[in-house]
């Protein structure tokens, strides 16, 4: 063998594995300390890797890109912001974790149906104390609620009832009534049998005593916390429930071939008047009922959630600090 | 009318080099099995993807914009899917070939010593060539394919029976590199015919035997030969000459061979549905292009196989018949349809420069990110990898294919002119098929 082939054999063999290996051996060295995550819509396998472990104090790199449709990225519970995850591009985020406990990353673009099932976990652990999710037990299962059952409204109002006309009524009421623990307990129509059986406002028409319950709903809110609910909504609920709360949002046609049920319409007082907020709580912190409702426990905080609440009842009522 | 390349002593040595060419080669290779790669390691989002981007838009542009039409088969002389199989098969890269055979070194069957097989292999592509174009994983698994088999024939048979025979690009290459302005001949043909040895076919200890199985003497048009120069190398008699002529110059002589003329109705047919399915606007054409293996592709693909395999060859014959009634030529129907075949050359070729134009010009500037990031990785290697998409010269597009396609027309307007003083038949009815599927052709592209 002449010289000449030993060497372009050594020029053959060798470049081709630099050729190979080189984008490889750049991955390793340049991206040390960052985790790499693909996004796929939930039916091809969701987020890629779906759990992460970090420590508190420590910052976790990731580095996001989609394989397929635009994708969002945001933690439960947290407020860092959420960024765009694009098909064929990186989006580069980093986290720090102050408590240890699991965290809930997920999707925040209607990437598609099962849009809601893109979710990962964080697993962040450190010395720390108190955990994301240490509140205690939720409203309706110390109340021993039933939130699969129907709640049909038993009475329901002519017309819409506003908080305003109803704030003149407000000294007639009795004790307690404006408490947070007596709206949380309370739907509506209950709300509005309880009034009509006080002998203080026997003189009191159902149109009135339907304003005054208005009254009481707005006075267990603010415009803030509306205003807040009113974007999580948008963002998280109305693509199933709809931007008005008819149950028409782009995906409800897809979700009833699914499941046989169409989501639930805020904007129809026989049934949203019958429920309580804890009844509205539980449905949201643990989805289900047999529709494609999803958990948003590890995701909303306990805030949230309840502005979130409080808004949907502007579907009922008119709430003059919205 | 011809300039002989290799006359200047520069030129001859740069060409006759082992090392030049190896060089080439090697990058060449280098970049193909980093688009194999990066289609399986790589972003999954074609415009983001080596693979596909400098593929299917960077090599297809130079491939039919420029090596196509001005080298003919200047792209098989630095192919690199030869390379690895060619080493195992000699058994060495620079040496001279073992004495005995390593391996198998069979001949190719005769009856597939044509290019039916070739026709068939770009056929398959062009079905699913939509997938294969969008989709980088199935592009690295077609180059792939390629490679290993170039590889596996190499073993079995003698010489590169995978270029000459099987490789879906080489076929229409050599359709239409009769049309370059660049060839490989011998200078004097009694040379040959007195050399005992014939080592341009034979190979000696100065290079190999024609890998293409073309005996240098007897080449009167380029489809056959690779430009691997390994003739001029060997050629004791100083015979072989690289030459700049006049466009078109084997098209003078018509083809006589049916499975050339089939290339060219494939090769213009296909060019006028992608037109439909790329640059149409009509989404369920592309829908059904698209959807592989479901009712409504294999609708698709029997459309297509009857527009290529039927329709247009039938329309023709109808054509060629109409001008051989008028002309009461004696020369059989199927001879002449085969030799007026031989004028859709430049008109397929200019089909694909028009329809290239589009989809390249559009796509341009998917090169300049995808080369900063070449794996969808967040590289920026050259600080390219954001920039944003833009067409280019869109004002000059629609100009410039109708310039190509007029430019086409005439081309093989002039072509049929000959063929028809050859064989003796009337060119017009030809000559009128040509401007109709011209039309069309324009209408689907501007």
């Amino acid at each position: 063998m002449k010289s000449s082939e030993i060497l372009s054999r050594i020029l053959v063999v060798g470049g081709l594995l630099i050729a190979i290996s080189a984008p490889f051996v750049a991955k390793l060295v340049g991206a040390q300390g960052t985790i790499e995550m693909h996004g796929r819509m939930a039916e091809s396998g969701g987020w890629a890797p779906d759990v992460i472990q970090a420590k508190t104090g420590v910052p976790l790199h990731l580095r996001l890109t989609s394989e397929d449709v635009t994708h969002g990225f945001a933690v439960g519970q947290s407020d860092i912001p959420a960024v765009d995850v694009l098909p064929g591009k990186m989006t580069d985020v980093t986290l720090t974790f102050d408590k240890p406990g699991t965290y809930t990353f997920y999707c925040t673009r209607w990437c598609g149906i099962y849009h809601w099932r893109m979710r990962g976990k964080i697993e962040v652990s450190g010395d720390e104390a108190a955990s994301p999710q240490s509140i205690g037990s939720p409203l309706y299962v110390t109340l021993k609620l039933d939130i699969d059952a129907l709640h049909p409204a038993a009475v329901t109002p002519v017309g819409i009832p506003d908080a305003q006309r109803g704030a003149q009524f407000s000294t007639l009421l009795p004790a307690g009534s404006l408490a947070p623990d007596y709206y949380r307990s309370h739907s509506p129509a209950q709300t509005y049998l309880a009034l009509r059986a006080e002998p203080a406002l026997a003189a009191l028409s159902a149109v009135e005593t339907w304003d005054l319950v208005a009254y009481i709903w707005q006075s267990n809110t603010t415009p803030g916390a509306l205003a807040a609910g009113q974007k999580i909504f948008a963002q998280n609920c109305a693509a199933c429930h709809g931007e008005t709360g008819k149950g028409d949002g782009v995906f409800a046609a897809q979700t009833n071939a699914l499941t046989g049920k169409s989501p639930a319409k805020f904007a129809d007082p026989a049934s949203m008047l019958g429920a309580s907020p804890a009844v509205l709580q539980g449905k949201i912190l643990r989805g289900g009922m047999g529709t494609g409702m999803p958990s948003w426990g590890p995701i909303l905080t306990d805030q949230q959630t309840w502005d979130v609440i409080s808004y949907l009842y502007t579907f009922q009522f008119k709430e003059s600090n919205k | 009318m011809r300039f002989e390349l290799t006359h200047y002593p520069i030129v001859k040595t740069l060409l006759k080099n082992r090392w030049l060419q190896l060089l080439v080669w090697l990058l060449m290779l280098a970049g193909f099995l980093f688009a194999i790669l990066s289609g399986f390691s790589g972003t999954p989002v074609g415009n983001r993807n080596f693979g596909i981007v400098f593929v299917w838009i960077a090599w297809w542009a130079v491939l039919i914009l420029v090596a196509v039409p001005f080298f003919g088969r200047g792209w098989c002389a630095v192919c690199p899917i030869p390379l690895p199989g060619e080493w195992l098969q000699r058994g060495a890269i620079m040496d001279p070939p073992a004495k005995k055979p390593r391996w198998f070194n069979l001949r190719w069957p005769i009856k597939l010593r044509n290019i039916w097989l070739q026709n068939l292999s770009f056929t398959l592509v062009a079905l699913f060539s939509i997938v294969i174009l969008t989709t980088p994983k199935v592009t690295s698994i077609v180059l792939a394919a390629m490679l290993f088999l170039a590889i596996g024939m190499g073993i079995v048979f003698e010489r590169r029976t995978f270029c000459r025979y099987i490789c879906p690009v080489g076929g229409f290459i050599g359709l239409y590199a009769q049309a370059a302005p660049l060839e490989l001949r011998v200078k004097e043909k009694q040379v040959c015919l007195t050399c005992k040895e014939k080592p341009c076919y034979n190979g000696s200890s100065a290079g190999y035997g024609c890998p293409w199985d073309v005996f240098p003497g007897g080449i009167t048009k380029n489809t056959y030969c690779g430009l691997c120069m390994e003739c001029l190398r060997t050629c004791p008699y100083d015979n072989i000459a690289v030459n700049a002529r006049p466009f078109s110059a084997d098209l003078a002589k018509p083809s006589t061979r049916m499975d050339e003329a089939f290339k060219a109705f494939i090769m213009m047919g296909a060019a006028m549905i992608y037109a439909a399915i790329f640059l149409g606007p009509w989404g369920n054409l592309k829908l059904a292009a698209y959807s592989v293996g479901s009712l409504a592709w294999f609708g698709y693909s029997a459309a297509f196989l009857a527009i290529i395999f039927g329709l247009l060859p039938a329309l023709f014959l109808g054509v060629v018949g109409a001008g051989k009634a008028l002309t009461k030529a004696a020369m059989p129907l199927k001879k002449s349809f085969i030799a007026f075949a031989t004028a859709l050359v430049p008109l397929g070729l200019m089909f694909w420069v028009a329809f290239s134009l589009s989809f390249v010009l559009t796509n341009a500037a998917y090169i300049f990110s995808t080369i900063s990031d070449p794996l969808g990785w967040g590289w920026n290697l050259f600080g390219t990898a954001a920039l944003a998409w833009h067409p280019y010269l869109t004002g000059l597009l629609l100009p410039l294919q109708t310039l190509v396609l007029v430019a086409g027309l005439l081309w093989t307007g002039r072509t049929a002119q000959k063929v028809g003083t050859e064989v003796k038949i009337s060119p017009i009815p030809v000559i009128i098929f040509s401007t109709l599927i011209t039309i069309v052709m324009a209408g689907l592209l501007l």
